[in-house]
């Protein structure tokens, strides 16, 4: 008989988590609450005498400050309340630590049908509330109704109510092996494709058709006893999977015919081979600390003599569409087992995030099935912020981007820096080997079913009917427990190979690594599960988290396995690499899937994908009336792409390892974000690692080939304007594109894929010149939402991250002004950039045309911006530099502001002083986004010095700090164009999104 | 010789690094320890003159912060710490473990009583996690062995369930009548205890930011010091550097080194 015990905070003790809902039901949804307690409720399916009840309650309780009753704890006064619980099959974090509790309390294991399961009450006092305000708050801010249950009661309904002590269960259904019919018409293999959400197109269905054909193929399979002509079901799963957009990258991969804007023609083979990894092998010929590039899950660059770096990032956007805070907390986990699982297994030393969304102040009609994008922002955040900050790693950089074609699909971006000691038991760390005997072993979490048909589920546009079990929940303590195991597992030489299980699960997993021996064997009939009633298929292809893949050798797999048993991580060897060419499943003794391992790798026939470049040339705005640029500088700098993201980022720990030099906020106030974030590598060395990124998806509007330029150039600069060498600089690419193929439903295809192509065009023609290696990406190619009829697509979105190196991080320098009488000078040509900048934006926002914000996109100056580059590390190697900032959004303008709330200290700034391209306005001046521009200060008697390390380089001396508590700039001849105080800039800056 | 010091790892605790770091550059040895490998040979917490709670989110911060683990330490390693508090050896939890720490019981030990719990770490006032470098005091005449002769200091935080907190205004009383406050969130403009956030980050009872028992040789805090053991780790130390006024190495550093000093006499 499963029991329920329920705590509360005692009278008098203040109730935080309740004091929130209300705050945020005000906030967000006017509703007039006076006030909220909590409850925690835990639902016990475990075998318990009465006595051990008591105990297990006392437990569970905080003696202080809560109390606790089996059934009902006495009901407080109330209006409203809510219970929020879980659906079945839902990862129930905190369940799963009380059950821990529990066997403590009890002193014995519990069985796999012991079971515990949590809720939370919320009692809810308030004047004329009804039913239906109440379901509505529920499910926007306490509840997923995709993954939680909501119970309402009234006061008079709850007394009435019989105890409910149910746990969720999944049914318990009966496993089968299914096999598909291929022999139908075309309509009838789409037809399969559809319903499974196998996101096969025709062609492949048809390659996958005529596989089962193949006469050798037949006699395989009848040797194994399995259906001759036809797919089982997991076999034809693991096709799809493998195939998927998400998992094969099939659009990079494509054949394109591209047109440019001339009517110049070129057929591309493979944007990836062509573009990507063509730069970096050109890169390649040119240095020599790439380690491993493209080939394993994180890319490997060598930092020291004994240290290399790893890096990658990821999106997780589909599932943070559908479960914000699980489809976030899963990125950020499953980021993490990226470098985990690179060479022999990195440590982690610190994350990244950043998120493109919708306003969170939009007002508009939002597509039914969507949630708001304040809503999606609030889940994303907090899962991210609970996936790393349980996980003990830092953030290093966050950022958010705001646009209303991110309501459709919102990107979450999180990446992951690790560290990896160049040898592993005198054995290069990078290096990876799998041969024919080793052991199939999976360790950490068990099987569910969350997250089947997340690779096909986002290989596809949101649909109303997309799958619920592509959510998943991350859970990072598990993760942790296997984390540190796998370190220590790995510093004894216990495995030979190790990668994780993301998109595909094992299906993804074990087949990587199958590739390495030649073929593999497994048996799914002892793999570790959450719940019974999986189907083989089902296990497989499970995106259940926090699970990584091993190869062990057979004589170290006892002592793997002992120390897994000791550190609470679960275990299991699956079956063995083969060099057989096959992969073969197994289930209770029969063989249920069989394919060759080329066809499952390299099967997919290739897609051919037309590209047209049409250079758009939308108008600029109305030109503002003179004499505003004090008063559009204090709104830019409120904008939401500007403003302070403070209030949010706080609550992401930045400082755990105890490493972190140039924090994400820095200046006197400790609240204006840096440019790039410095971290120590090492506590006795005092070289430092250096991490920033560059995006802007605005310019893609213009061009996606200065788009992709600048947001490179962005990213090195900010790591150049903090002190960090430009000879060590890596980077990654994440693309988030709409579907770029012309289809019916796509017939802008060929113009998306033309902006795909001159975005991979810029990043090869920037990255080979500055010599910046791409190590690692990523891409997610159908951000796109026809959710309520309307189809809204995300503006083709280029992230990219850098990492890079410092020799001596007591060099490094921040953007703050350091000291009244100090010279500002601004290094860098401003041109009449204003194209799609924020200030363009702003003024066509405020003239009722958005879109009218064309004029010239900033585009980069490669050699000039190299030059400036290299003058830049010598005025920091020689000490010259104060202070040191690279303007992006807003630029100058919203630059100097920066620099002088850093400092806290006024500052004086002539305009016409700026070098820049003849005749321009004041405003332009100020706010053009020109790229490769720095705004740096140094102490007067350094001046000579200073001018002299940019020889040949545009810098000109523009004004000094001042001790006024003012930002004056004029321009020229004494004309004033911005007189503004700090404080009011300072309230500007921050009062957006404070609070939200 | 130089003294060793036990640190507990384990089921999401993640401060072993640093932790590991600030008492080895206060001249200490260090071992780590997963919590089920002290489990099973408990007599190896005797081999240490020192223990320590780490910070991180132990089980997941679920159940409220430190509440699983300690009841995991209670029930398993109760007899083995009594022995080791009263061979008088000290013990340090930070974060996470100042919160295990409260509710295993050993803090604050008021008229010697250990493993029961008495107050509570709760969620902060504000609602949520929160990151920042605040000011702290030590007072001067708490026992606490951890923090002698120390002066205001800026500390990080990094918590969401800090405020120190008691429906008890005796207890509370007698804290203070036995210096069981070691630390206080202070007011830098005032150099004065505070309740205003964000000077006072969770808003904790008393501005109280840490608790020793009144031997002064158990002792747990919100902030991290082993978070502040380089001079770069402090948030203005550009500006430091500029007026050469920082420190030859990161303020926390000195909590581990008055412990040091104390268990080398």
């Amino acid at each position: 008989m499963p029991t329920r015990i329920e705590i509360g905070l005692k009278r008098g003790v203040k109730d935080a988590r309740g004091n929130a809902v209300v705050k945020k039901a005000k906030g967000f949804l006017n509703l007039p609450l006076r006030a909220c307690r909590t409850r925690d409720v835990y639902k016990l399916d475990v075998r318990l005498s009465r006595k051990e009840l008591t105990e297990v309650r006392k437990a569970f309780t905080d003696p202080v400050v809560a109390q606790s009753a089996v059934n009902r704890l006495y009901v407080p006064v109330f209006d409203w309340l809510v219970e929020v619980g879980f659906k079945p099959g839902v990862t129930d974090n905190v369940g799963r630590t009380a059950r821990a509790l529990a066997e403590d309390v009890l002193n014995r294991k519990l069985d796999d049908g012991e079971q515990v399961a949590t809720a939370v009450q919320y009692f809810f006092k308030g004047d004329q509330l009804t039913r239906g305000q109440m379901l509505n708050m529920a499910r926007q801010l306490l509840a997923n109704t995709l993954i939680q249950t909501i119970g309402i009661f009234s006061p008079e309904e709850w007394a009435a109510h019989s105890v409910d002590a149910e746990l969720p269960k999944m049914p318990d259904v009966p496993v089968e092996v299914k096999t598909y019919d291929l022999s139908g018409p075309d309509q009838e293999l789409l037809r399969i494709s559809r319903e499974g959400i196998l996101s096969l197109s025709l062609a492949e269905m048809q390659a996958i058709r005529d596989y089962y054909l193949r006469p050798d193929i037949q006699a395989a399979r009848a040797r194994h006893g399995l259906p001759v002509d036809r797919p089982t079901d997991l076999e034809l799963e693991a096709l799809a999977q493998t195939w998927s957009e998400h998992c094969s990258h099939k659009i990079f991969a494509a054949e394109v015919d591209y047109e440019d804007e001339h009517g110049r023609r070129e057929t591309i083979q493979s944007l990836f081979k062509t573009y990507i990894r063509g730069a970096t092998e050109k890169v390649a010929e040119q240095i020599d600390w790439l380690v491993s590039v493209f080939v394993d899950n994180a890319g490997v660059i060598r930092f020291n003599d004994h240290l290399n770096v790893t890096f990658k990032c990821e999106t997780h956007n589909s599932p943070s569409a559908l479960d914000p805070y699980g489809g976030a907390i899963t990125g950020i986990v499953g980021c993490n087992r990226d470098p985990m699982g690179t060479g022999m297994g990195s440590e982690l030393l610190c994350n990244t995030w950043g998120y493109c969304l919708g306003s969170p102040f939009y007002e508009g009609e939002v597509p039914e099935g969507l949630f708001h994008p304040r809503i999606i922002r609030d889940g994303v955040h907090h899962g991210v912020i609970d996936g790393g900050n349980q996980s003990g790693i830092p953030y290093a950089r966050g950022f958010e981007c705001f646009d209303d074609r991110y309501i459709g699909k919102p990107l979450v971006y999180c990446g992951t820096v690790g560290l990896l000691p160049a040898q592993i038991n005198g054995n290069p760390s990078e290096e990876k080997q799998v041969l024919p005997g080793d052991l199939i072993v999976m360790a950490g979490g068990r099987i569910g079913k969350d997250g089947i048909h997340g690779a096909t589920f986002s290989s596809e546009e949101l649909r109303q009917e997309s799958p619920a079990q592509a959510v998943q929940i991350g859970d990072p303590i598990t993760q942790r427990k296997l984390y540190e195991f796998i370190i220590e597992a790995r510093d004894q030489g216990l495995f030979r190979a190790i990668t994780d299980n993301g998109a595909g699960g094992l299906s993804s997993s074990v087949g990587e690594m199958a590739e390495f021996s030649g073929g593999m064997d497994m048996d799914l009939t002892h793999a570790p599960l959450k719940y019974a009633g999986m189907q083989p298929w089902e296990m497989y292809l499970s995106e259940a988290q926090e699970r990584m893949t091993l190869a062990v050798q057979p004589e170290k797999i006892e002592a793997f396995l002992a120390l897994a048993a000791r550190r609470d991580v679960e275990a299991t060897a699956l079956g063995t690499f083969t060099d057989s060419g096959e992969m073969i499943i197994r289930y209770q003794d029969q063989v249920i899937a069989r394919l060759d391992m080329e066809f499952l790798h390299d099967g997919c026939p290739r897609m051919r994908i037309p590209a047209l470049w049409r250079k758009p040339s939308p108008p600029t705005p109305k030109p503002s009336r003179k004499g505003l640029c004090n008063r559009h500088l204090i709104e830019l700098m409120a904008r939401l792409n500007v403003c302070s993201k403070e209030y949010k980022a706080r609550m992401y720990d930045h400082e755990v390892k105890g490493r972190t030099v140039m924090k994400p906020f820095t200046g006197v106030q400790c609240d204006i974000p840096g440019d790039a974030t410095v971290l120590l590598a090492e506590y006795d060395t005092k070289e430092g690692i250096v991490v920033a990124d560059g995006i802007n998806p605005f310019y893609s509007d213009l061009d996606a080939y200065a788009m992709a330029q600048s947001c490179v150039d962005a990213a090195v600069r900010r790591i150049i304007s903090v002190g960090g060498r430009l000879d060590r600089i890596a980077a990654l690419d994440n693309f988030c594109w709409p579907d770029p193929v012309l289809s019916e439903k796509t017939p802008d295809g060929p113009y998306k894929m033309a902006q795909l192509v001159r975005a991979n065009k810029g990043l090869y023609d920037i990255t080979t010149a500055y010599l910046t290696p791409l190590i690692s990406g990523k891409d997610s190619m159908k951000n796109d939402s026809v959710r309520g009829g309307r189809k809204i697509s995300i503006p083709p979105t280029l992230l990219i991250s850098t990492v890079g190196k410092m020799d001596d991080i007591r060099r490094a320098v921040s953007l703050s002004f350091k000291e009244p009488g100090d010279l500002i000078y601004v290094v860098g040509l401003t041109k009449n950039e204003l194209g799609a900048s924020e200030y363009f934006r702003m003024l066509a926002e405020e003239q009722g045309t958005p879109e009218h914000c064309g004029g010239f996109v900033p585009e980069v100056n490669i050699p000039e911006a190299l030059a400036t580059y290299r003058a830049m590390q010598c005025a920091v190697e020689q000490g010259l530099l104060r202070s040191s900032h690279t303007p992006t959004l807003g630029g100058l303008g919203a630059g100097f502001a920066l620099c002088a709330l850093g400092g806290d200290l006024g500052t004086e700034i002539d305009l016409s002083a700026v070098p820049c391209e003849p005749d321009m306005e004041p405003e332009a001046i100020l706010f053009s986004e020109s790229n490769s521009r720095f705004i740096v200060t140094c102490r007067p008697e350094k001046a000579a010095a200073l001018e002299a390390v940019f020889e040949g380089v545009p810098l000109a001396r523009v004004g000094q700090v001042a001790d006024s508590g003012e930002l004056y700039v004029t321009g020229g001849m004494g004309k004033n164009v911005v007189h503004a105080r700090l404080n009011t800039l300072r309230a500007s800056f921050k009062k957006t999104l404070d609070g939200i | 010789m130089k003294p060793n010091i036990l640190i507990i790892t384990g089921y999401g605790l993640n401060c072993e690094a640093e932790s590991r770091q600030a008492w080895n550059m206060a001249g200490a040895e260090t071992s780590l320890v997963h919590l089920n490998d002290l489990i099973e040979q408990p007599a190896r917490l005797h081999d240490a003159q020192g223990l320590m709670f780490i910070g991180g989110f132990s089980y997941g911060d679920h159940m409220t912060s430190g509440h699983v683990f300690a009841q995991r330490v209670k029930h398993r390693l109760q007899e083995e710490l009594a022995r080791f508090i009263a061979e008088e050896k000290i013990i340090l939890g930070v974060c996470n473990g100042f919160q295990t720490m409260t509710k295993i019981g050993l803090l604050p030990g008021v008229d010697g009583k250990y493993f029961e719990q008495s107050v509570a770490l709760m969620h902060n006032d504000c609602g949520t996690f929160q990151d920042f470098w605040i000011h702290v005091c030590f007072e001067e005449e708490s026992p606490c062995v951890f923090t002698r002769d120390l002066g205001p200091m800026m500390l990080p935080i990094r918590h969401g369930e800090g405020k120190l907190f008691t429906l008890d205004q005796g207890l509370l009383d007698e804290m203070e009548a036995k210096h069981c406050v070691a630390c206080r969130y202070i007011d830098p403009a005032t150099e004065q205890p505070t309740q205003e956030f964000p000077h006072n980050p969770n808003g904790s009872l008393n501005a109280i930011a840490g608790l020793c028992d009144p031997t002064g040789r158990l002792f747990g805090l919100m902030p991290h010091p082993e978070a502040f053991l380089f001079p770069e780790n402090h948030p203005h130390w550009e500006q430091q550097h500029l007026w050469n006024e920082a420190p030859a190495q990161g303020d926390g550093l000195k909590l581990f080194q008055n412990a040091v000093d104390y268990l080398n006499g």
